[in-house]
């Protein structure tokens, strides 16, 4: 079974919290539901691993 | 409308009402295999079973071949199978080949592809060409093998308007402009259609998903020279928040889909005052066209839950249903012919068991939902069902402009290719070592050989195909006849080596009369292939 990472992982966690925030800046709902589904597929693609992704999905669901 | 000769073709009676001797006899005639239906599957089984000699009636209530382009697309297997049929040949000759397709969103082209056929095969990857033709190709392939002396007869005009099952036969009412008979079928088939008049006056289940969407399709002669390309366009500004695709298809006709929507009124759109506005929005003010054929269809993905019951057995769209996206319909049909057929000739031959029949329902059931599994996940895309659904659409589809990894999530079909039987109980176990394409239960790969292409040595009828080793020219096993090709190393080519070989030096594959692999080995071992082949007849064999 895939492992995925849920302990802390991410480099300067602030930081990138404030690059999701500010690509958001300015966009309406629907230009930030397009911007957030073209990040998911790009996210997603990166990953690449199928058994992986479906841990993420489950994940996401709690 | 235009004047065009095509016209004429689906006007004229091709198969007339006549008189038949069964009209006039005491009692009612019974006859080995009646077919309902001489649309292009019910055609295609008979000219396969009057090629082995078995005597066929085809009844139609009507006389012509269809009107419209309906099918369109045919796909390589239907090509081959056609070739076994005896008329591959005049299809290809016809039809037009593609296999560039572009992608257009909104009012912009994303990306285009190139199917990019492998090489090495006789027929290409698909043709275009108007079921008209299909059909009329297939009549004149009857009308030949009449001809030669083989029983096979289509009586036009002629509705069935009751069956009546029995022990070993159905009693079939006829309706004609005489009046009704009655006749006695061996085996019924039914290929009576979607709206099957067969299934439901036997009273059985067609369940499944009813899309909320209507298409109109246009078929229109054009003198514009657009490219022999097929272009789909997701929400374009000729048809907002809908989809549409072009076709090119011989005659200088061109298919036209467009999506309309759920909540329309079908017999005003269909009115060419309504129709030419849009088809000048598509193709351009200027652009001169005549319409030969509107229609509006709300598509389905349903199916039989069992394609036999008893010795009825039906095949094609009245089994089974799917969207038209990937062209599954009429090819998935042509697939149930070309699975029938051999099994039926066995059965009443008496050298396999009647639950040989049974293998046909699992193969093709099991061939159906993968059809509408597949062509389901292109309806959802082509149609998102909900918000979240469109908002990932459309993402897809503008990351597909620049991303290349995003063009293989863009679905607006995945084009028909035959199934695998995997887990039949006709196959035998597989061996380690040869490539996966050609395990137990898939279509044998076409390949060419020194003179001429496998797959015409192969033909119809069990065959033994030795590559790397000698097989016997000919083998009979249980009265079963099995025609030997051995292929020397020296001349099998790279793509016939790749396909069969994989890393080893020699295999022996055990190929069905529909050209699916029943069993394959390394070496040659008689032992071993009588095996398979009592398996492969649905006499079971030592797994």
């Amino acid at each position: 079974m895939a492992e995925i990472v849920t302990t802390p992982n991410l480099e300067n966690p602030d930081g990138f919290y404030a690059d999701l925030l500010t690509s958001h800046e300015g966009l309406t709902k629907a230009e930030s539901d397009a911007f957030n589904a073209r990040l998911i597929l790009l996210m997603a693609n990166q990953i690449g691993d199928r058994e992986v992704l479906a841990r993420l999905l489950e994940a996401a669901r709690r | 409308m235009g004047e065009t000769p095509v016209t004429k073709l689906f006007e004229a009676p091709l198969y007339p009402y006549k008189r038949s001797q069964d009209q006039d006899a005491a009692a009612p005639v019974r006859h080995p295999v009646v077919i309902i239906g001489a649309g292009p599957v019910g055609l295609a089984i008979a000219i396969d079973l009057a090629q082995a000699d078995v005597p066929v009636v085809i009844l139609d209530d009507n006389d012509k071949v269809s009107v419209g382009s309906r099918a369109i697309c045919f796909s390589k297997r239907s090509l081959e199978i056609f070739d076994r049929l005896g008329c591959g040949d005049e299809m290809v000759d016809k039809g037009v080949v593609w296999n560039v397709g572009k992608v257009f969103f909104g009012d912009r082209q994303v990306y285009d592809f190139n199917l990019l056929p492998e090489e090495g095969h006789k027929r290409p990857a698909f043709i275009n060409l108007q079921q008209y033709y299909c059909e009329l190709n297939l009549v004149e392939r009857i009308r030949a093998l009449q001809v030669e002396g083989k029983p096979v007869e289509i009586r036009g005009g002629s509705r069935v308007a009751n069956l009546n099952q029995r022990d070993d036969h159905t009693l079939v009412t006829v309706e004609t402009a005489d009046g009704a008979y009655n006749l006695e079928a061996d085996w019924l088939i039914a290929c009576d259609g979607a709206g099957s008049p067969s299934r439901r006056m036997l009273d059985l289940d067609f369940v499944g998903r009813v899309f909320e969407d209507n298409f109109l399709i246009a078929d229109v002669i054009m003198k514009a020279d657009f490219p022999t390309e097929r272009w789909f366009w997701f929400d374009p500004p000729f048809n907002k928040d809908q989809s549409a695709l072009l076709h090119k298809q011989p005659d200088g006709v061109w298919r036209i889909d467009l999506q309309l929507g759920w909540d329309i009124d079908k017999e005003e759109e269909k009115k060419p005052e309504n129709v030419i506005p849009r088809l000048k929005q598509m193709l351009g003010q200027d652009v001169e066209f005549d319409l030969e054929w509107v229609s509006i269809y709300t598509f389905q993905c349903r199916r039989m839950e069992k394609f036999r019951h008893g010795r009825v057995i039906f095949a094609g769209d009245s089994a089974h249903q799917v969207s038209p996206f990937g062209a599954r319909g009429a090819n998935s049909g042509f697939q149930d012919a070309d699975n029938l057929g051999w099994k039926l000739k066995l059965v009443m031959d008496g050298k396999a068991p009647e639950s040989l029949l049974d293998s046909y329902a699992f193969e093709r059931e099991m061939a159906a939902d993968e059809n509408i599994l597949q062509s389901s996940r292109s309806t959802d895309f082509i149609t998102p069902k909900s918000e979240t659904s469109r908002i990932f659409r459309d993402a897809v589809l503008d990351l597909s402009e620049h991303h290349a990894f995003a063009r293989p999530l863009v679905n607006s079909g995945r084009l028909s290719v035959p199934c695998v039987y995997d887990g039949s109980n006709l196959n035998s176990p597989d061996v380690d070592g040869l490539p996966a394409r050609t395990r137990p239960g898939s279509p044998a790969s076409d390949a060419p050989l020194a003179d001429g292409w496998l797959l015409d040595w192969l033909g119809s009828g069990f065959h033994l195909l030795g590559i790397g080793t000698d097989v016997p020219e000919t083998l009979q096993i249980d009265g079963i006849d099995i025609a030997g090709v051995s292929i020397a190393p020296a001349t099998a080519g790279q793509e016939l080596k790749a396909r069969y070989l994989g890393d080893a030096s020699s295999a022996v594959y055990l190929i069905r009369p529909d050209q699916h692999v029943a069993a394959r080995w390394m070496e040659y071992d008689r032992a071993a292939i009588e095996n398979a082949l009592a398996i492969a007849l649905g006499k079971g064999g030592e797994a």
